[in-house]
């Protein structure tokens, strides 16, 4: 009997560990991010409506922003447009977009044919800044601090649930850390 | 015929799935072989479980690129494994490196081996032990 329960013991212990990291096993299609408590990364990008102004981590600065990485050839971006445009109606977090590897004309009757929840549209045509980003599956989503902190990351298509549960508390600080 | 058509387009595709990375090459040979190193200990973050060097999406050239620009720039494969991990984290290297957070998983085998020479080491001892404990002779041992 004795023999026997030592290993029993150690088979069970096994047991529990590998449930356990099966269970906690980090989503890989939401991994999180490093920039999360950082400061932006630095970018400058020309702004897609009009060409002379920029979109920099400066326009980011002095209130909260949302800042959706999107491309025209991105499918799921058109599924959270309607949920974009939502967001742009409440008026309490104006979303900056930076279009990830796209043609502006493109961008542009997309926009022109959807609506336009973005303030400003950085066009990032060869990916450099979304890559600063660390940025891999469009749409992604950044909730940012008035002081220019990446505070939440969303990687795939925005909610109503999600921009309730997740974004919306943080800006009114009722959870996570606030600005 | 139609044979022919069909090899034609099967060679084809063959020739497509070798041409994957297409960075130009590096000048120096050196060089070339760190690159060849680098692309394919760092996971293309979209499908996962290929490495950069590996994969046909559009991220992982662009992120081809960036290493061999990162090279031309006199990085070290330090500093460019920093670089991709500052902004995609850990999750980026295929060869996970030692942090604390990971600690136990690189001890893991060390103490597995020590917990079974333990085991190992006491089992023989026991054994020894009846061993020396029997004082019993052949001789003494009753006839068959």
């Amino acid at each position: 009997m004795n023999r026997f329960l030592l290993p029993l013991a150690g088979f069970v212990l096994l047991l529990v560990v590998l449930l356990v990291g099966l269970k906690r096993a980090p989503d890989k299609s939401n991994l999180p991010s490093p920039l999360i408590g950082k400061q932006v990364p630095q970018f400058t990008l020309p702004n897609l409506f009009d060409n002379t102004q920029r979109v920099s981590a400066e326009t980011l600065k002095g209130h909260w922003s949302l800042v959706n990485v999107w491309g025209t050839w991105c499918v799921e971006c058109r599924a959270e447009h309607e949920v974009l445009l939502q967001i742009k109606q409440e008026a309490r977090v104006p979303i900056i977009g930076i279009d990830w590897k796209d043609q502006n004309e493109d961008a542009l009757s997309w926009l022109a044919q959807l609506g336009n929840p973005y303030e400003r549209i950085g066009t990032d045509n060869d990916g450099r800044v979304a890559i600063d980003w660390g940025v891999y599956g469009a749409p992604e989503s950044f909730l940012i601090s008035p002081a220019g902190t990446v505070v939440y990351k969303h990687i795939g298509a925005m909610t109503q649930q999600v921009w309730q549960r997740e974004f919306l508390p943080r800006v009114s600080g009722t959870v996570g850390p606030g600005a | 015929m139609g044979a022919q058509a069909l090899l034609c387009a099967v060679l084809a595709l063959g020739g497509a799935a070798v041409a994957v990375d297409t960075t130009p090459p590096l000048p120096d040979p050196l060089l070339q072989q760190r690159y060849y190193a680098l692309t394919h200990e760092l996971r293309c973050m979209q499908c996962q479980s290929e490495a950069l060097a590996d994969s046909s999406v559009g991220l992982a050239a662009d992120l081809r690129v960036q290493v061999r620009e990162l090279l031309l720039a006199g990085q070290t494969d330090d500093q460019i494994r920093d670089h991709m991990v500052a902004r995609y984290g850990e999750f980026i290297l295929f060869r996970p490196r030692m942090i604390w957070r990971n600690a136990w998983l690189w001890a893991a085998p060390a103490v597995l081996m020590a917990i079974g020479g333990l085991v190992g080491w006491r089992i023989l001892r026991n054994r020894a032990r009846l061993a020396d404990a029997d004082e019993s002779r052949v001789d003494d041992l009753p006839e068959p």
